[in-house]
């Protein structure tokens, strides 16, 4: 059952993969800009997935990792071509992973939200701090790329990201990982390295959300630190993934494909209250869908079979 | 020399006496109500803007307006609780569902109070002039608001530790802390209580806000680092510790304080270190078990 239904989703998915790339040939530009805040949200959504998903630490440093890679890109942007500037942007995500995954993810539960939620805060202040006091500049100008090249260059993270869960899912260390979700002492007796799996995972989700924040600081060229340490792209993922429904690798992309799109026609329709209005689907969303938009089908469903039920 | 630690002391304590304030707030919302409440800021913005309006537009004196903007952001607080937790926290399957949830409605909650008031008010820095003469204290000058503020930190702190220690609600508050569904079972109205806990915080963080009003600028943004702050302290002093988070509060104020004097723009990010160090240390907090 689970290898048909994942074989049919390949097969969907490199269709749409295929057809996504031809998107830039005939559509608008300004469909070609939608598309890649899409996939910015996609990727950034999926890898948020990959390891809190099965683990269950929810980790709100997205902020911290994207910027680090939109911050990596405006130092470097001017010196390198873009490739290595996407490559230098992940590494630098990867690294900071690395750093913080080996010094918290001992914490548990809130502590570990809260450390993650404080660490977009602090990046933020100390680079502030560090570009107004050391080198004296509030912004920085990042090479500008042509829309499309941003979009191929999204496309193809997106798809090495895809290639890169489903491989670990199979693996056995996508099963590990789900142990250490359910129950963390007993996934270390029955011998996962419990810790250097959590960081090397972890990292491996901040390595794509820093390429995806590379590659978005070429399309925004200025980049101040406010910029580039939003809070609001630490609580999307999650966010997404909930609406969407965190187990299936479908759901996180349908809930980033679902909110992109949402914001996009808030920001335009009503550009005053959007954030307003934005705020106020969040909290409908939380309250009426807990379980995402598949729990609501489902139940759904349910109701509606179970009155078929009662009718015959 | 000696005034200059004096200087940099009582700065830190006038700092530390407004976190305080906020952070038994949230302290109580999430030490016994269980919601992590991100929008807690915005309580506190809503509080100082609330003031200031007040003051500036009917011309009441901020200290006497503490009697109107408590009560309003306490009503907004327990009908929250009431409609939208009580609804989540039923709905959700385990407490750590509701601790997920609850987190992510506030960040909705963030986003809609912040806007109203930016609708409100426009997004401009504000401020107002209240009590600005200068004190002289052992050679050290303070603007007398200041001084004035530190006062009623410490009194709001004091009544409502007072409050939990010797009524019966407060006794009822401490109960739920300690275990809400024993407490349900003793006859404690749970729901009401629960209620009224996270209604309290929203009353702390109003005053606070006020407190603030009366000597910083404010902004309808201003929340976020607020929050973060008290995030902090209530860490710092012990998660859901009422005591904890009062001292908390002073000690992370004196660090601002220490740090400010050495490098202004380092303070939130020495906040940040120390509760990173703190978290990885000690994660039960100075005053823990």
């Amino acid at each position: 059952m689970e290898k048909k239904t994942s074989k049919k989703g390949i097969i969907l998915g490199v269709i749409l993969v295929i057809l996504g790339a031809l998107v830039p040939l005939f559509a608008p530009v300004y469909t070609v800009i939608l598309l890649t805040s899409i996939l910015m949200y996609m990727t950034i959504a999926v890898s948020w997935t990959l390891f809190s998903g099965p683990t269950g630490y929810i980790s709100l440093a997205s902020a911290a990792f994207f910027g680090a890679g939109i911050y990596t890109a405006a130092i470097v942007g001017m010196a390198l071509p873009l490739p290595l500037v996407i490559v230098a942007g992940a590494l630098a995500s990867f690294c900071v992973a690395l750093l913080v995954g080996a010094l918290t993810l001992r914490l548990k539960g809130i502590y570990f939200v809260m450390f993650t939620f404080g660490l977009v805060e602090l990046l933020l202040h100390f680079i502030l701090w560090w570009e107004v006091t050391i080198s004296g500049t509030t912004g920085r100008v990042v090479p500008p790329a042509g829309n499309a090249i941003v979009f191929y260059t999204m496309l193809i993270i997106f798809v090495i990201l895809l290639l890169t869960v489903f491989f670990i899912r199979r693996s056995r260390y996508g099963l590990a990982l789900l142990s250490i979700g359910e129950n963390e002492e007993a996934a270390s007796h029955a011998g996962v390295h419990v810790t250097a799996l959590k960081v090397i995972v972890y990292a491996i989700s901040a390595l794509f959300m820093g390429a995806a924040g590379a590659a978005m600081a070429t399309r925004w060229t200025y980049i101040d630190p406010k910029i580039a340490f939003n809070p609001l792209i630490s609580f999307m993922p999650v966010l997404m993934a909930i609406f969407g429904g965190i187990r299936p690798l479908y759901g996180p992309i349908i809930g980033a494909a679902i909110f992109t799109y949402l914001e996009e026609f808030l920001l335009t329709r009503f550009p005053y209250h959007y954030m307003l209005i934005f705020g106020i689907i969040m909290v409908v969303a939380i309250l009426y869908m807990p379980d995402g938009l598949i729990g609501l089908t489902q139940r759904v469903w349910k109701k509606i079979s179970r009155r078929r039920y009662a009718d015959t | 020399m000696i005034i200059t630690i004096l200087d940099v002391v009582i700065s830190g304590l006038l700092l530390g006496g407004i976190y305080a304030v906020t952070a038994v707030g949230l302290s109580l919302q999430y030490g016994v109500a269980r919601v992590l409440n991100i929008a807690h800021g915005e309580f506190i913005m809503l509080g100082a803007f609330i003031t200031f309006s007040l003051y500036t537009k009917v011309g009441i004196n901020p200290l006497i307006s503490f009697a109107i903007c408590g009560p309003v952001v306490f009503a907004v607080g327990f009908v929250l609780y009431r409609t939208l937790f009580t609804r989540l926290r039923t709905s959700s399957p385990t407490a750590g569902a509701f601790e997920g949830n609850s987190m992510l409605a506030c960040f909705g909650l963030l986003f809609i109070i912040q806007n109203v008031a930016i609708l409100i008010w426009g997004a401009d820095i504000k401020g107002y002039s209240y009590l600005a003469f200068p004190v002289d204290f052992w050679g050290a000058r303070f603007a007398a608001n200041r001084l004035v503020t530190l006062g009623f930190a410490l009194a709001i702190c004091l009544v409502f530790y007072l409050f939990l220690a010797n009524t019966r609600l407060g006794k009822a508050i401490r109960a739920a802390a300690q275990d809400p569904e024993t407490a349900g079972l003793m006859g404690v109205r749970i729901n009401q209580v629960l209620a009224l806990c996270f209604g309290f915080g929203a009353l702390m963080a109003g005053l606070g806000g006020a407190l603030i009003s009366m000597s910083y600028k404010i902004e309808p943004t201003m929340g976020l680092e607020y929050t973060m702050i008290a995030l902090i302290v209530i860490v710092l002093g012990g998660l859901g510790s009422i005591l904890g988070s009062f001292v908390g509060g002073l000690v992370l104020g004196l660090v601002g304080s220490i740090v400010t004097h050495i490098e202004p723009g380092l303070s939130l990010v020495a906040y940040y270190v120390i509760f990173m160090l703190l978290l990885l240390i000690k994660p039960t907090g100075i005053l823990g078990k």
